[in-house]
């Protein structure tokens, strides 16, 4: 069995920091603090085609697809969107397709951020995480894709 | 310090909060600090009522029932219209027409009279610092009759008048043009822009979605050929708005939207159109907050113009003077004629991280680019942060808004 943690377990890790703050203004600066500490994304992916439609901020992510599993990287120009950013990498990066489309999210109801899951223009969250479910999901349709040319070719041969 | 509460002559803030129910709710656990008027008002509590006695008591449909309920509401209906026109001081009813609202009405405008009287080679004038409902119409207008739109340029905030004076000519057909800037509060010169436009020999349309609310309206003094407003910034539901139009030109438009009320005769050969105003109603219209309407004029009314715009007036200097504190704050827009919006960046700090934190202490602001992303682009900056003020807030709300802004960049520098 692997060491690394599941998405869920990961999750679970957030909710119970999040036990731990009082206020709201504690909540935040924590997030805030989150953000600062994103590493800054290179310029070279801050292009019109990786912004993420959808969020009053300006958001940049990428995805890279290593030995089967997916690991993002984004950035943005306001903190707290970033710090949001932040949290939703350490649950889904470094995870397989599969699990990340599967995953509920339900840590960002729990630790009260779900404001920032609203359908309006100032928020971008919803957006983010359609974006890594996309990409996601993209990988898992390449994936299949050329595991069926292979066993194609298998047969062939 | 003079205190505005207890004064006669001026507004009785503490009062008039009192008859607004949305002001008395918790946001966050604090008391709500609404500073999103120019987004749109809350209601006082005999808009709400008025709304619930319409539904609750005289519910029909207007102008062919020969029922009691139905001659109560178009009674009400047709009694709004004249609250609209007294509102603007338009010369008769039937240049009211009840519309969704200001973007509805300049949407008229331009698929109407603009369709039947935009050629090729034209052109219609906006100014940089219009709402994306004065812009878009127009553009559209354009591509499809292969007309050009031109553009008043703006500094700081005011518009430059010898450049619209260069920008006129035979070929302009339309000057369509913002009150009062959403984004700003600028107060724009309209009349000098209406007189230049009439010696050109262009029509104007005013885009009086801000100005409304605060300023004396007088479209006969001002001489506009078109201006529309929306009915939820002036205290009144959402979803109801008007549109004025000279009657002679009203009349040599063609119709918006085929339908029911807009006809006088139908014939499978041919259709004649109803007089003004329903000529431009078709359907059912919206009666409930058309009736509705009435109650918040009154209401506008009864408080005072006057009275209001002074309060305003005073808050907006008292949070212009105080916002001064925070350090790398940098207003946008210095107009020397403002109305009551106060819209400004800090250094170093997204608008929208300044959003949600003074959310957090219940305090609503804008931020944004407030559907002007032409004149952001201008200023250089993505959007800005918005507080516009109502005739509800008060000075301790502004006082909070600096604590909250202060609390807001200790957090985030």
């Amino acid at each position: 069995m692997s060491d690394q943690k599941t998405i869920q377990e990961i999750e679970n890790e957030i909710v119970e920091e999040f036990s731990l703050f009082d206020s709201w203004d504690d909540k935040y600066e924590y997030i805030i603090d989150l953000g600062k500490k994103l590493p800054v994304l290179e310029d070279k992916h801050k292009l019109d085609e990786n912004k993420v439609r959808g969020c009053q901020s300006t958001v940049w992510l990428v995805a890279d697809y290593i030995d089967g599993k997916v690991h993002f990287k984004a950035d943005s120009d306001a903190v707290i969107v970033k710090g949001l950013i932040s949290m939703l990498i350490r649950v889904l990066s470094g995870h397989t397709p599969d699990e990340i489309i599967q995953a509920s999210l339900g840590f960002i109801q729990k630790i009260g951020m779900t404001t920032h899951l609203a359908q309006t223009r100032s928020n971008g969250l919803l957006a983010m995480v359609k974006q890594m479910k996309n990409f996601a999901l993209a990988y898992k349709i390449k994936n299949t894709m050329s595991h069926g040319e292979r066993s194609a070719e298998t047969k062939s041969n | 310090m003079i205190q505005s509460n207890t004064i006669t002559k001026e507004l009785d803030v503490y009062a008039i909060r009192q008859q607004f129910p949305a002001l008395n709710r918790q946001v966050k656990g604090q008391p709500l600090v609404y500073f999103d008027n120019a987004a749109t008002t809350q209601k006082p509590q005999v808009v709400i009522d008025a709304l619930v006695d319409y539904y609750t008591n005289y519910n029909a449909n207007v102008h062919r029932g020969i029922h009691t309920l139905a001659e109560e509401a178009t009674a009400a209906f047709e009694a709004s219209r004249d609250a609209a026109r007294q509102f603007i001081n338009a010369a008769s009813r039937e240049e009211i027409i009840f519309t969704r609202g200001t973007t509805e009405g300049i949407n008229l405008v331009a698929f109407t009279w603009g369709r039947k009287n935009i050629k090729a080679g034209d052109e219609i004038i906006i100014t940089e610092m219009e709402h994306h409902s004065n812009i878009v119409p127009w553009q559209l207008l354009c591509e499809e009759k292969g007309a050009t739109l031109r553009v008043i340029p703006q500094l700081n905030g005011e518009l430059l008048l010898d450049e619209y004076k260069k920008l006129l000519s035979s070929r302009t057909k339309l000057v369509s043009v913002v009150h009062v800037s959403n984004a700003l509060g600028t107060v724009n010169p309209v009349e000098e822009i209406i007189k230049l436009a009439h010696q050109a020999g262009a029509l104007v349309m005013i885009d009086g979605a801000q100005s409304s609310v605060h300023l004396d309206i007088d479209v006969q003094a001002m001489d506009c050929d078109f201006f529309a407003f929306s009915s939820h910034k002036v205290y009144g539901p959402t979803g109801i708005g008007v549109l004025y139009g000279k009657k002679h030109i009203l009349e040599a438009m063609p119709p918006f939207q085929g339908g029911g009320e807009m006809i006088k005769e139908v014939s499978m050969l041919k259709t004649t159109f109803n007089d003004l105003p329903y000529k431009f109603e078709a359907g059912t219209p919206n009666i409930g907050d058309a009736v509705v309407l009435k109650a918040a004029l009154d209401y506008v009314s009864k408080v005072g113009k006057e009275k209001i715009r002074n309060h305003e007036k005073e808050l907006l200097a008292y949070a212009t003077e105080q916002v001064q504190q925070i350090p790398g704050i940098r207003i946008i827009g210095s107009a020397a004629e403002k109305v009551s919006v106060l819209s400004f960046v800090i250094d170093k700090v997204h608008p929208q991280d300044i959003g949600i934190l003074l959310d957090n202490r219940g305090i609503a602001v804008r931020t944004g680019h407030h559907c002007a992303q032409p004149l952001m682009f201008c200023f250089g900056i993505p959007g800005t942060i918005r507080a516009s003020f109502a005739m509800y807030n008060t000075k301790e709300e502004v006082d909070k808004l600096i604590v909250g802004l202060q609390k807001a960049l200790k957090m985030l520098l």
